[in-house]
């Protein structure tokens, strides 16, 4: 058995766990989802009716077998609050969040990577003390904060930037993968591509800065790490010049770790696109784990926060085979 | 270089100490009811801006609540919950890790699967879950927040006596005669306390910000609690008309989450051997 199906297997049970949960959760929580949803107004009758519609009165095994047999066929149920299936409305809005988390990956590898680098290559400088102040400073900021701080000087005061939404009112945009940015580069539409680039850029700029600042102190640590190396200084005695041992020597080795944080840091990007989507009311899936919380939408909320768990897994295994394409030393 | 390391934890470790006193004497030091409602007096400006009240110096709410009373009363929760959530979290952790790791075969395959699952979730989202089906509340909030991060000290507890159980101090009490439980307990825990402190500082601060982020999602203490998290979450729909609602409860956030962070990374530069050999 490969890697990969090694590891699809070995999933599985990990998977069925957290459903179980999730569901568990669900079930032991106070109040009754259908009594909510009917409001004072219904009868016993009609709350009798409507459970048994649901399969509510059905044991908890039989309830949960029924979830997951549905689930293998990719039947998850209607929204309650919405009233359409749960798989058009995430496969609706995950473009968003992916484009959204993306996005704030570039921001946090363009900001932390080059930043750790020359801190740990200009090593007890100024500019490295300096460099780990801005990373300190970056990791203690609630991100949510620094949205609003985004939103009330670049849209409030100097009206610099959309302060909500994924696109301007009335702008049209042909929709191929649901990328707003792919998507419009794909049909020429230049107009649809600014806004779109106007809309994303505080969302991932708020999302992206705690990783950047979390992603610099490990790239500085990693580099010195590796700066250490007795293979280096063989570099070093061989005549290479400094920027073949820096590119070819210290950074490929200090990536592993560098991309090892980046994947682990990818499920609190995921995680932390709730509170960024809800800042900038940006329709993503964390807005709508959001609003199918306060309706009380259970059947969305379970399969919501089930993916999110099945993504993050998805970007860890990804995490792990391109590590042994970047050292070939490390076989699974 | 090592007076840094010191300065770190004691500007960290006063931000730290300053805070518990707001929070410990929050009724003597709050000048003012934090929910006591004085709506001629809505939406007033801090002290030092044109339109400014003498009588509050942060101004106040849209329902004219003393925000610096609000804001010295926020810190209680937030301490508090930081507080309870590293106490029981490391508590929980810190047991199952020693007990996979010092015994290892079934108790190890039946915490590294449990763990497992819990690792597969990113921890904010653990919380979102539980806060979603429990309901607000101080407690389920603190289990929720629990539940989320148990698992960061049961994975270093564990790789730590792992490797410590090899030492020949824990042969030479195993050969004087120590019962497992005895020898795990007294000798081999507590040479893991040095990591266990530098990750439950750190964790702190990252409860803290959790905490705020729930309550700003409305997902944490009941809204009639003064969190600066709900606190942000009220005063964002004013933000073009009275930032002040919005900026003093997220620099105190901030300053919170900066001095504790401060701390950990001095402690954390005085354990760590190899950060030490990087200075």
């Amino acid at each position: 058995m490969n890697t990969l199906s090694r590891r699809l297997v070995g999933a599985i049970p990990v998977l069925i766990g957290i459903s179980f949960l999730i569901f568990l959760l669900m079930h032991i929580a106070p109040g009754d989802p259908v009594s909510l949803l009917l409001g004072d107004d219904a009868t016993p009758a009609d709350i009798e009716r409507t459970r048994h519609e649901w399969g509510l009165d059905q044991p908890l095994m039989v309830q949960y077998w029924d979830f997951l047999t549905r689930a293998v066929t990719g039947d998850f149920g209607r929204s309650l609050k919405f009233n359409e299936p749960v798989m058009k409305l995430v496969a609706e809005r995950l473009p968003a969040t992916l484009e959204l988390a993306f996005a704030s990956l570039c921001v946090a590898i363009m900001i932390a990577v080059p930043l750790g680098v020359y801190s740990a290559i200009k090593h007890n400088s100024l500019l490295d003390h300096a460099g780990m102040s801005v990373a300190l400073i970056g990791v203690s900021l609630p991100n949510f904060w620094l949205g609003i701080m985004l939103i009330y000087f670049l849209g409030g005061q100097l009206n610099l930037l959309p302060v909500a939404g994924r696109i301007e009112y009335g702008i049209e945009i042909k929709s191929i993968t649901g990328l707003y940015l792919l998507d419009s580069l794909m049909t020429g539409n230049f107009a649809a591509l600014w806004s779109a680039l106007q809309h994303l850029l505080m969302p991932a700029v708020t999302l992206g800065s705690a990783l950047a600042a979390i992603v610099t102190r490990i790239s500085r640590s990693s580099v010195l790490e590796v700066m250490r190396q007795d293979y280096v200084t063989t570099a070093r005695a061989k005549g290479l010049s400094e920027r073949t041992v820096i590119w070819h020597h210290i950074l490929r080795n200090a990536l592993i770790t560098i991309i090892t944080i980046l994947g682990l840091q990818l499920g609190a990007l995921l995680s932390g696109s709730v509170i960024t989507e809800t800042v900038f009311s940006y329709p993503g899936i964390g807005d709508l784990l959001i609003q199918s919380i306060s309706a009380r939408d259970y059947k969305l909320t379970q399969v919501l926060i089930l993916m999110f768990a099945v993504t993050y897994f998805v970007v860890n295994l990804m995490v792990d085979l391109l590590y042994s394409a970047i050292d070939p030393r490390i076989k699974f | 270089m090592l007076s840094m390391r010191y300065l770190k934890i004691w500007v960290g470790g006063a931000i730290l100490l300053v805070l518990c006193i707001c929070g410990v004497a929050a009724p003597l030091l709050a000048p003012r009811d934090p929910q006591a409602q004085t709506l001629e007096d809505r939406l007033r400006p801090p002290r030092w801006t044109e339109n400014g009240s003498p009588a509050y110096l942060l101004g106040t709410d849209n329902l004219g609540r003393d925000m610096l009373s609000r804001i010295i009363y926020g810190s209680r929760i937030s301490l508090m919950v930081g507080a309870a959530t590293v106490i029981f979290a490391g508590l929980v952790g810190c047991t199952l890790g020693a007990i996979a790791g010092y015994f290892g075969r079934t108790p190890d395959e039946i915490v590294s699967k449990v763990s497992e699952i819990f690792l597969a979730f990113p921890f904010l989202l653990i919380a979102i879950a539980i806060m979603a089906f429990l309901g607000q509340g101080v407690g389920n909030l603190i289990m929720a927040l629990m539940l989320s991060r148990w698992v960061q000290y049961c994975r270093v507890v564990r790789g730590e006596v792992l490797s410590i159980r090899e030492r020949d101090f824990v042969t030479a009490a195993k050969a004087l005669g120590g019962q497992d439980w005895y020898v795990l307990f007294r000798h081999v825990v507590p040479n893991t306390l040095a990591s266990v402190t530098v990750i439950a500082t750190f964790g702190m601060a990252i409860v803290i910000i959790t905490e705020a982020s729930l309550s700003f999602l409305g997902l944490g203490v009941p809204v009639h609690i003064p969190t600066w998290g709900s606190m942000l979450s009220e005063g964002r729909s004013y933000i073009n008309r009275a930032p002040w609602l919005t900026i003093f409860p997220g620099l105190a956030i901030f300053i919170t989450v900066f001095g504790i962070n401060l701390l950990g990374d001095g402690l954390r530069d005085i354990f760590d051997p190899k950060l030490r050999r990087q200075r």
